[in-house]
């Protein structure tokens, strides 16, 4: 049963992560704010079920994914256009700072859209019917969509870097973006196109979360901790290695609720503790980080 | 002639120092009345902490809308002693460090006469010896933690509500009369000050009235964890007949939404400590049948209250400033500023109507009893300045024209009964209580 658990778990943990660690290979920008878009994908796609609800509660699911581009395109790229453009090339902890800020802004206007009460729209998840594995009850939203929906964007994200051209582009901008745009690309384009994909995965993973659990001012700012310990154990740019570090964490955490429930809150930390204490460039990283 | 002329001049002399007294009687009592006057300040500031950001603030923006709302009604009144109140706020949200600097800055730069600080005990707990430091009048107007005034005896702290103690006596004695035949049980808790506090007192509490109950599970999640499957996995796979949660806010919310959508709601009978506040916003998904605490005697149907027009009244106006009927932050808000106008009225009272100084307010405050009118009666217990407040229990069914659960068959706890007595542990008098205190005599009201 536990494996179950943390499989749904790892889903979700993967999708936010995995845009983090995406926007990190290529730009070499590690995005603060991406636990507001996280938060804001959620938010956005429960405001938008709950409307599209009265028309059809299948519609719900279309909801879901819209509300992702449109935060992906809208938010990720105005950060990536006005926020991040001016500053590539310049000293990373700029970067960062930069990239804080717009999260405290975002975390801000969170509140001043959505208020501060609890919002939930458990549509999506209440059309699925449950399932019962040895006498325990699941919703096979949790136990079947969202690993399944994990699955496919990763291997989608691996089919599209490696056998798209728009994928090759990307990789030749991230191995060595002077020679790529000496032979014609556009890399600033390739940049603003990677940090919506990113941004867009992030805002997916809030979406997909927002039928199961309560949207609450703060969502994000424990998101954005969680997907950096997942992306930072996995090697930064790692896309296989994120999955299989969100497994890990999923499943561990899932076993010690189980066993120790005290150490629940530890679980990701003390992975990323022993893996970087073994392997200081994660568990799939290398010293040449920008591969992806 | 020169003797008459003296007795006149001795005559005209007593005259002048006739006038002389007159006049300067009256000149000393023009003075010291205006001297009085003066004294009156122009407003009495009050500073209040609450969660404006992150999670809490579920229940620390409803209070501040409260605070607000008090304030300025009762600054239509007149005020309080014919002085209006003015509130600023700080935000218990930006953390410890800022909390206590930007509280100092509240008392010694803006100089407020009162502080109502805090929702989280922990600001309680950094807070509670500043406000002593600084001799400034301080009422914890929400936080729960018995302990703090446990350990210490306080001249300018005031806890204007009850605490965590008689809060969970009041809802394991409901469900120990509601739900006798209970053999084991579980706890869901959020992994914080409260959530292990709370814990302790029901647990210490459950052991001294019904020894033979065994504890199944003590699941302590992340505080804002937004995913319970594998707690909810676990707790119908042990298939508790009773599980306990103390969690509130969105915590609550996602617990009791997992937990329905697989059934465990009508797996075991759900406790919700504290869930008063989010009755509202689970709307349809909170089944019948859990039992809910209230964190005192508040609800905005109040048995006892409901048909009183000004209840109803600041209800209404309430929900339509914000969208939603109070929940109990509002109503500690009402109970902070209620205990605040009864201290100065006192004081003023035995400083023969005088203003009084900031010392002869606190000196007031201390074992006042005042009524905020959307419940029964606190009191100020002289000896620890705790609160004395009742406890409403009650438990969840659906009534016609609303779109959520209200709370039926509630009980009132007497404070006086569930509350430990000043100067004794919480933990060690509830080890003493024994198995007959649940047949405490408590009325029951219908909805």
């Amino acid at each position: 049963m536990a494996v179950l658990d943390g499989i749904s778990y790892a889903a979700l943990v993967f999708l936010v992560s995995v845009g983090l660690s995406l926007i990190f290979g290529v730009l070499r920008v590690v995005n603060v704010a991406h636990g507001s878009l996280y938060a804001f994908g959620a938010y956005l796609a429960a405001t938008l079920s709950l409307v599209i609800a009265q028309v059809s509660p299948w519609l719900t699911y279309p909801a879901l994914l819209v509300a992702s581009i449109v935060i992906g395109f809208v938010c990720g790229g105005f950060i990536e256009r006005f926020l991040l453009r001016p500053l590539y090339g310049r000293d990373d902890v700029l970067q960062l700072l930069i990239t804080f800020a717009a999260f405290m802004i975002m975390d801000n206007l969170q509140r001043l859209i959505w208020g501060v009460q609890p919002i939930f729209a458990a549509e999506p998840l209440k059309l699925l019917p449950n399932i019962s594995v040895f006498g325990v009850n699941y919703t096979s939203y949790q136990v079947i969509l969202l690993p399944g929906v994990a699955v496919a964007t990763l291997f989608g994200l691996r089919y599209f870097l490696r056998k798209t051209l728009a994928g090759a582009v990307i990789l030749a901008v991230t191995e060595d973006r002077e020679a790529s745009t000496a032979i014609g690309i556009d890399a600033q384009r390739v940049y603003s196109i990677t940090f919506i994909i990113g941004a867009s995965l992030a805002a997916l993973g809030g979406a997909l979360a927002s039928p199961t659990t309560s949207l609450v001012p703060g969502m994000g700012a424990d998101m954005i901790v969680l997907s950096f310990a997942v992306a930072a154990t996995a090697g930064l740019g790692q896309i296989e290695g994120t999955a299989l570090t969100a497994l890990m964490i999923g499943l561990t955490r899932a076993f010690v609720i189980y066993l120790q429930p005290e150490f629940e809150v530890l679980v990701p930390y003390l992975l990323m503790v022993l893996v970087l204490l073994v392997r200081p460039f994660g568990l799939f990283g290398t010293l040449q980080m920008r591969k992806i | 002639m020169a003797a008459r002329s003296t007795q006149v001049k001795n005559g005209e002399i007593q005259m002048l120092l006739l006038k002389a007294a007159v006049a300067a009687g009256l000149v000393i009592t023009a003075f010291t009345g205006a001297a009085l006057a003066q004294s009156k300040p122009p407003e009495i500031k009050i500073g209040i902490t609450t969660f404006l950001s992150g999670p809490a603030s579920v229940f620390g923006v409803p209070a501040k809308a409260a605070a607000e709302m008090i304030a300025e009604d009762l600054n239509k009144k007149g005020g309080i002693g014919g002085v209006p109140v003015k509130l600023s706020f700080i935000d218990e949200g930006a953390g410890g460090e800022a909390l206590v600097s930007n509280y100092r800055r509240m008392v010694q730069d803006e100089k407020v006469d009162v502080t109502f600080a805090s929702i989280s005990s922990g600001s309680c707990n950094q807070l509670v010896p500043v406000a002593e430091d600084l001799k400034v009048m301080n009422f914890m107007w929400d936080c729960g933690a018995a302990s703090i005034l446990e350990t210490k005896k306080y001249r300018y702290n005031f806890r204007t509500q009850a605490n965590g103690t008689p809060e969970m006596l009041a809802v394991l004695v409901y469900l120990l009369k509601t739900k006798p035949d209970f053999k084991t049980i579980a706890v869901v808790n959020q992994d914080y000050a409260w959530g292990r506090e709370s814990w302790e007192i029901f647990s210490t509490a459950l052991k001294a009235l019904k020894p033979d109950v065994q504890v199944l599970a003590e699941l302590f999640p992340k505080f804002g964890a937004p995913d319970y499957s594998t707690e909810v996995s676990r707790l119908l796979a042990l298939r508790p007949d009773v599980v306990l949660t103390t969690s509130w806010g969105g915590d609550l919310d996602t617990l009791v939404r997992q937990a329905g959508q697989r059934g465990l709601l009508q797996q075991s009978t759900f406790v919700l400590g504290i869930g008063e506040s989010s009755i509202q916003r689970l709307g349809k998904d909170l089944p019948e049948g859990l039992i809910v605490g209230a964190r005192g005697d508040h609800w905005f149907l109040h048995p006892e209250k409901k048909n009183d027009p000004a209840f109803k009244a600041f209800a209404e106006a309430f929900k339509a400033k914000t969208g939603a009927w109070p929940i109990y932050p509002v109503y500690h808000m009402a109970q902070a500023f209620t205990a605040l106008q009864a201290a100065y009225d006192k004081a003023i009272k035995a400083n023969g109507g005088n203003w009084p100084t900031r010392e002869q307010v606190v000196d007031a405050t201390s074992g006042t009893e005042f009524a905020t009118g959307f419940g029964r009666p606190v009191t100020l217990r002289p000896e620890d300045n705790q609160g004395l407040e009742a406890q409403l229990v009650g438990v969840t069914k659906s009534f016609p024209g609303y779109d959520f659960k209200l709370l039926d068959n509630m009980m009132i706890f007497d404070p006086k009964v569930i509350t430990n007595p000043a100067g004794v542990r919480s933990v060690e008098w509830l080890k003493t209580l024994k198995p007959e205190f649940v047949k405490m005599d408590v009325p029951t009201f219908k909805q």
